[in-house]
C-alpha cells in the first residue's frame, strides 16, 4: 500500500491554526485511509473473536504478536485520519477512533492479562453490569439527576439570575456583592453537604440546597457580567429612541448578555452533578448514583460502580449538548455562535 | 475569579484580559466611571465600604436566623427541663450560645475557631491546623502533579496534530463529565496496588487540577500570532526554542487563570478523597466526624478553615501571577 506521507500536512497546521483567516483546505477522506481503517477494524473484531480475547484460553504467543500488529494499524490510522485537512466531521471522526480504539485495547488488554475485577473490569462487564441493573441504576438516576440536580440547578441559577438583575440598578449591592461572589469560587462550597445533610434531612432537598449553593454564585456574577456587554454605541442607540431603563434591558442588555447566562447555565450543569453526587457521600437514603458509587466501591463491586459514573457521564455531556443546542436557538444571531 | 465570567465568544482569540480595568457597574443610562483614576480614599470608597456593608447585613442576618432556627430547640431541650419560668431574653440568650445549635451563631463559631487553634498542641486531631497541614499538603503535591501533567500534555498536543484530533476533544469533553464521581474507584484501584496515605488523595487532586491547565495552555500555546511566528522561522529556530522563546511566555496570561481555577479545584479533590477513606485527618475528616456526631461548631469551624484555606492558596497564586507578570501590565 503506498502512502504519501504525511509530515507535510502536520508541519502545515501549525500555522494553519495561528491564522484563522487562512480557509482550510477540504479534502475528501482518502480511499487508502477509508480502506485501511475499514480493514484494521475488521481485523480487531476477528481478533475478538478468539478464545484468548474471551477469555476462555490463555494467550498464545501467536495472539500477542496478532495484537501487537493490532496497536501498530491502530497507531497509523490514527495518525492518517488525523493528518486529513477538512471539515469538524474529520475532527469529531478522529476523535471517535481513538477512543474506539481505547475502548478495543482496553477490553483486550484486561482480558488477556487478567486483571483482577476489582482494579479495572473490561468494558464488556461494565455494559453488561448496565444491563443486568437497570432498575437499579434508573432510580439513581431519578434521585440524583431528576429531583436533586434538575430542582437544585433550576433553582440555583434562576435565584442568581433574578438577584442579578435586581440588583442591576443598584451600583452598591453591586460593588459589595460581586467582590464577595467572586471569592465564593476559591472556596469549597461542596463541604457545605453534612451542614445541608443535618438540616434538610437525607432526602434530596438536602443535595438540591447544596447545588443552589454551588450554582448561585456562578450565574450571579455571568449575568451581571453579561449584562454589561452590550456596547455603548448599542445603548446610545436606545437612548435616542427614548426607550426606558425597561425597555433597553428587554430588548438589548438581556440578549446580549445570553452568551454569558447560557456559559453559566454550561458550567453550573456540571457543577450541579459535582454538588449532588458528593453530597451524597456525606449521607443519603440507600438510592442516588452518589450513594451508589460509594457503597459499591466500599463492596468492590467495581464494575457497578463503573455503570453508576457511565451513567453521570453520560448524563453530563448530554445536558452539555442540550444547552449548546439550546444556546444555538436562543442566540443564534451572536457573532460566536454566526461564525461556526 | 475572572474565570465564571468569561464570555464564551471571547475566548477564541483574547487573551483573558491583562488589563486590569475596574469593574464600572452602570445604572440604567448613568454610567459612573469611578475608582480608575481615584486615590486611595475613593477607591476604598468604591469597593471596601459597599462589601462591608453587605457583610454587616449578611451577619445581622445570620444572627436572625440562629435566633429563629435554634429557639425551639432551646425551648425544649434547655428551658423548659430548668424548669423556671423564662422570658424572652432568656429564650434570645440561649439561642445564640447553644451547645449543638442548628445553626451556630457567627461568635460561636469564631470562639470554637480560635480555641481549636490555642487550645490544642499542633499535632492533636482536634487542632484545626492539623487537619489543615494535612489537607494543604495533598492539595498542593497533587496541584504541583497536575500543573505538570497539564503543561507536559498542553505541549505534546500543540506539537502533534494526532494528539491534537484525537485526544484533545477527550479531554474538553470529560469537563462536562462530573469526573469527581470517580474518586472512590482511584482510592480503591490505588488501595489495592497497595498505595496509601497521601498518594491516592494526591493523585485526585491532580485529575482535577490538570484539566483547567491542559485546555488554558493549548490555547495559550497557539496564542501567538503568524508574524511572530514567521519571525522565529525566519531566525532558524528550532521547535524548542520556539516553544521556550515564544510559545511559552505568550502563553503565561493564560495559564494564571487556569492554575487558579486549577488550585481551588485541587482543594476540593483533596477533601473529597478524604471522605470514602475513612481518613482521620484532613478537613474533609474532619467535616465528616463532625456530621456523624452531630458536632455543629466543629463542621463551621472545619468550614470556615477549608474557605480560608482556598482564599489563602488562590492569593497565593494570584501574587505568584502578579510577580511573574509585573511588567505586561497595561499602564
Amino acid at each position: 500500500m503506498t502512502t504519501k506521507p504525511a509530515a507535510p500536512a502536520a508541519h502545515a497546521t501549525s500555522t494553519a491554526r495561528a491564522a484563522p483567516s487562512m480557509p482550510p483546505v477540504t479534502k475528501p477522506l482518502h480511499g487508502t485511509t477509508a480502506v485501511a481503517v475499514l480493514a484494521s477494524l475488521a481485523a480487531a473484531s476477528l481478533l475478538f473473536l478468539h478464545p484468548a480475547a474471551q477469555g476462555t484460553s490463555p494467550p498464545t504467543a501467536l495472539f500477542w504478536l496478532l495484537l501487537a500488529a493490532l496497536g501498530v494499524a491502530a497507531l497509523w490510522t490514527i495518525r492518517r485520519v488525523a493528518a486529513i485537512q477538512g471539515t469538524r466531521f474529520d475532527g469529531v471522526l478522529t476523535a471517535a477512533l481513538f477512543g474506539l480504539w481505547v475502548l478495543y485495547f482496553w477490553q483486550m488488554l484486561v482480558v488477556a492479562f487478567e486483571v483482577p475485577r476489582v482494579l479495572l473490569p473490561a468494558p464488556t462487564l461494565i455494559v453488561q453490569s448496565l444491563i443486568d441493573n437497570p432498575g437499579k441504576l434508573w432510580g439513581d438516576f431519578s434521585q440524583t439527576v431528576l429531583k436533586a440536580v434538575c430542582v437544585g440547578w433550576l433553582l440555583g441559577s434562576g435565584l442568581g439570575f433574578a438577584v442579578a438583575v435586581a440588583i442591576d440598578r443598584m451600583p452598591f449591592l453591586q460593588r459589595g456583592l460581586l467582590p464577595l461572589a467572586s471569592l465564593s469560587s476559591t472556596v469549597p462550597l461542596v463541604a457545605v453537604a453534612p451542614i445541608a445533610v443535618m438540616w434538610f434531612g437525607f432526602e434530596w432537598p438536602s443535595k438540591a440546597a447544596v447545588v443552589v449553593l454551588m450554582t448561585f454564585f456562578p450565574m450571579l456574577v455571568s449575568t451581571l457580567a453579561g449584562l454589561q456587554a452590550s456596547g455603548k454605541l448599542e445603548r446610545e442607540l436606545m437612548y435616542s429612541y427614548a426607550a426606558g431603563y425597561s425597555r433597553t434591558l428587554w430588548s438589548l442588555r438581556l440578549p446580549a448578555a445570553t452568551p454569558f447566562i447560557f456559559g453559566a447555565l454550561k458550567v453550573n450543569a456540571t457543577l450541579a452533578l459535582i454538588g449532588a453526587i458528593v453530597a451524597e457521600f456525606f449521607g443519603s437514603p440507600t438510592v442516588g448514583l452518589g450513594f451508589r458509587i460509594s457503597t459499591e466501591a466500599a463492596r468492590m463491586n467495581m464494575s457497578l460502580v463503573w455503570g453508576a459514573i457511565v451513567v453521570a457521564a453520560v448524563t453530563g455531556s448530554l445536558a452539555y449538548a442540550l444547552l449548546v443546542q439550546l444556546e444555538r436557538r436562543a442566540a443564534f444571531w451572536h457573532p460566536s455562535i454566526r461564525g461556526k | 475569579m475572572a474565570t465564571l465570567s468569561k464570555p464564551p465568544a471571547a475566548s477564541q482569540v483574547s487573551p483573558p484580559g491583562y488589563r486590569k480595568v475596574k469593574h464600572v457597574p452602570s445604572a440604567g443610562s448613568k454610567l459612573r466611571t469611578v475608582g480608575e483614576h481615584g486615590g486611595l480614599a475613593s477607591r476604598m470608597w468604591v469597593s471596601g465600604v459597599p462589601v462591608a456593608v453587605v457583610m454587616v447585613v449578611l451577619l445581622l442576618s445570620w444572627y436572625g436566623a440562629a435566633w429563629a432556627m435554634n429557639a425551639s430547640a432551646a425551648v425544649e431541650r434547655v428551658l423548659t427541663p430548668a424548669g423556671n419560668p423564662f422570658t424572652w431574653q432568656d429564650v434570645l440568650s440561649t439561642t445564640l450560645n447553644m451547645e449543638r445549635p442548628v445553626l451556630p451563631a457567627p461568635h460561636q463559631i469564631a470562639l470554637d475557631f480560635w480555641s481549636s487553634l490555642v487550645d490544642w498542641p499542633l499535632d492533636s486531631p482536634r487542632n484545626l491546623l492539623f487537619h489543615v497541614a494535612v489537607t494543604g499538603e495533598t492539595t498542593l503535591v497533587g496541584f504541583v502533579l497536575g500543573t505538570l501533567l497539564g503543561l507536559v500534555l498542553a505541549v505534546a498536543i500543540v506539537h502533534s496534530r494526532t494528539l491534537d484530533r484525537a485526544l484533545l476533544p477527550w479531554i474538553v469533553a470529560s469537563q462536562t463529565v462530573p469526573v469527581l464521581a470517580i474518586a472512590p474507584i482511584v482510592l480503591v484501584i490505588l488501595g489495592s496496588l497497595g498505595m496509601e496515605g497521601l498518594a491516592p488523595k494526591a493523585v485526585i487532586a491532580m485529575y482535577l487540577s490538570f484539566f483547567p491547565v491542559t485546555v488554558a495552555m493549548v490555547q495559550g500555546l497557539r496564542s501567538p500570532q503568524v508574524i511572530e511566528t514567521e519571525m522565529m522561522h525566519t531566525y532558524a529556530a528550532t521547535r524548542w526554542q520556539a516553544l521556550w522563546l515564544l510559545r511559552l511566555p505568550a502563553a503565561l496570561p493564560f495559564l494564571f487563570p487556569a492554575l487558579r481555577v486549577g488550585i481551588a479545584a485541587s482543594l476540593v479533590g483533596a477533601m473529597v478523597a478524604e471522605l470514602p477513606t475513612g481518613a482521620t485527618a484532613g478537613l474533609g475528616a474532619r467535616l465528616l466526624t463532625g456530621s456523624y456526631y452531630g458536632n455543629t461548631l466543629a463542621i463551621w469551624s472545619a468550614l470556615v478553615m477549608s474557605a480560608l484555606l482556598g482564599l489563602l492558596l488562590t492569593t497565593w497564586v494570584a501574587a505568584t501571577e502578579h510577580f511573574a507578570l509585573r511588567h505586561r501590565r497595561q499602564p
